[in-house]
């Protein structure tokens, strides 16, 4: 039974998956990605292939993804993030139309066909508004740490509005709250709603009227989950391995080469 | 009662500036802004009347501006901070055709006539790139504080071209370029060359004239000045020393001295 991986280093995290032949998940791990990529690609693989048990030989093909997909350099080829979240999404729920995907730096809307395949996506790539560097910034601002941020913000009932689009400006309007004696929970259910309507406005280019899947690392905050259930007025479909959804399509893609010796299609860009 | 206070309120300082019936500035001190605006306000009233040697009963007439011109609470009126820049680059420069402000999370550039009337305007306080905020973050994520901006940037030899487009992305290129060997030094440089850039596409909207007067607390690096100047043809005024950062409330201060004549006129 042959094995294939996918290596999805992203902006904060880099995370790796191993599947077997029947697409399911025997192996994956999450790093923080840091300042050496290359190495943190390296460890990632390795972590994954020691939580499945398997040897690295039985490992024969490797994507990878994530913006340091070149860094990979253990690598067989690289596909694009975009395509790796729409692949991993449409695999685990089927029905899925539109995919959220929210990292650490960037949040990307990706309208994706019933086999998988991108039909339209966009992103934030020049402005850090509304993506998770915003949580990480109140997470730092309010000394709350990323996981407890959710939890805490749902306990808020009457949520600030903040004005300010920029990521910066938010830090200290958020600081500016704080000073006015408002609840942490009043500011963070602002801080979650005003991320929200930003990816609302990129969901709505690309189309939200389907079923829609939230993956990426801020799909793990279910603050994050229920705002934009809310605001969207349905349940998103959040799996388990949200955060790994990069790095699943990755293997996906990995193990559809070595079935048929395709070579993806929409990615090596 | 014949002495003016003009007090601006930026989103970093508050400042404010005493004139004489002379015109003549007779004292100025700031205060940072925090998150109570009110206080800052206060607090700068009492630093400055100390500094002025003044009593509260000699101030005649009160004018704030800025973003917080709102919360003084011993304002007469509020003027807004284009009205009081221009008013302050006049006082100074009374050729000023066009300014150009940069604080701590606003840019601004305008356009005067003659009359020191605002004819066109364009400003940037939405996005972090565009502000001394920018160069904040790039100091800090080199390790840097704000103050040691000016004298580390003083020591650069080269540009290290920094995209400018956003202040949070800006930290990976920032890191990258560490990595690759660049000085902190020429990469403040490049930050501050970014910034210039966005400042030209601003001054380009009002269609900028002959002379431009720079203030603003960001206006206190030289290099923000000399990379202005190598890129922009027209004559470039700076306020002398901290004149620079109390030009708006300074030109409050001249609105103040002009309401208070015209007051003790009609009595």
């Amino acid at each position: 039974m042959a094995l294939s991986a996918g290596v999805d280093v992203g902006s904060t995290q880099t995370k790796a998956v191993i599947i077997n032949e029947g697409l399911e998940i025997v192996g994956r791990s999450l790093i923080d990605t840091g300042a050496n990529v290359v190495q943190a690609a390296e460890k990632a693989y390795l972590n994954a292939l020691n939580d499945s048990g398997r040897r690295e030989e039985e490992v024969t093909y490797v994507i990878g993804t994530g913006y340091g997909r070149y860094k990979v350099t253990f690598g067989d080829t690289q596909v694009t993030e975009i395509s790796c979240h729409g692949r991993g999404a449409v695999h685990m729920f089927p029905d899925t139309r539109t995919v959220l995907d929210m990292g650490g730096q960037d949040t990307k809307a990706i309208a994706v066909s019933e086999t998988g395949e991108i039909v339209d996506f966009c992103m934030n790539d020049k402005c850090a508004a509304g993506t998770g560097r915003f949580l990480g910034a109140a997470s730092m601002a309010l000394d709350i740490p990323l996981d407890e941020l959710g939890g805490t913000a749902l306990k808020s009932e009457k949520p600030v509005k903040i004005s300010t689009t920029c990521t910066v400006f938010a830090e200290s309007e958020v600081l500016s709250w704080l000073g006015k004696g408002k609840k942490i929970e009043d500011i963070l259910l602002g801080v979650h709603k005003s991320i929200s309507s930003r990816s609302i406005s990129l969901l709505r280019r690309v189309g939200l009227n389907q079923q829609i899947t939230f993956t990426g690392g801020v799909a793990k905050n279910i603050g994050m989950v229920e705002v934009l259930n809310e605001n969207i007025g349905k349940e998103l479909n959040v799996s388990n391995e949200s955060h790994f959804m990069g790095a699943l399509g990755a293997a996906l893609f990995a193990m559809d080469h070595i079935k048929t010796s395709r070579i993806p299609a929409g990615g090596q860009a | 009662m014949s002495y003016v206070i003009g007090v601006d309120v930026g989103s970093t300082y508050t400042k404010a500036l005493i004139l004489s019936p002379e015109k003549e500035v007779v004292g100025h001190a700031m205060t940072p802004t925090g998150f109570k605006l009110d206080k800052a306000s206060e607090k700068v009233f009492n630093k400055i009347l100390k500094d002025a040697g003044l009593a509260k009963d000699e101030i005649g007439y009160a004018i704030s501006t800025g973003y917080g011109r709102h919360m003084v609470p011993y304002r007469d009126i509020t003027v807004t901070d284009l009205t009081a820049t221009a008013r302050g680059s006049n006082y100074f420069f009374p050729d000023t055709r066009t300014v150009l402000d940069i604080g701590g999370q606003t840019m601004k550039a305008s356009r005067l006539d003659d009359k020191v009337k605002v004819k066109s305007f364009r400003l940037n306080d939405k996005c972090a790139a565009g502000t001394g905020a920018f160069l904040e973050k790039t100091a800090r994520y080199m390790g840097y504080e704000t103050e040691e901006i000016g004298p580390l940037v003083q020591t650069s030899k080269e540009d290290v071209p920094i995209s400018g487009v956003c202040a949070v992305f800006a930290e990976s290129e920032v890191i990258n370029q560490l990595s690759l060997g660049s000085a902190p030094s020429d990469i403040m440089h490049g930050a501050m060359s970014s910034l210039v850039k966005r400042a030209i596409q601003l001054l380009k909207r009002v269609k900028m004239e002959s002379q431009i007067t720079l203030t603003g607390g960001i206006m206190r690096f030289k290099t923000m000045i000399d990379v202005l100047t190598e890129n922009v043809e027209e004559k470039i005024n700076v306020p002398k020393g901290d004149m620079v950062q109390f030009t708006t409330a300074l030109g409050a201060a001249t609105l103040a001295l002009q309401r208070l004549e015209k007051i003790k006129a009609e009595a």
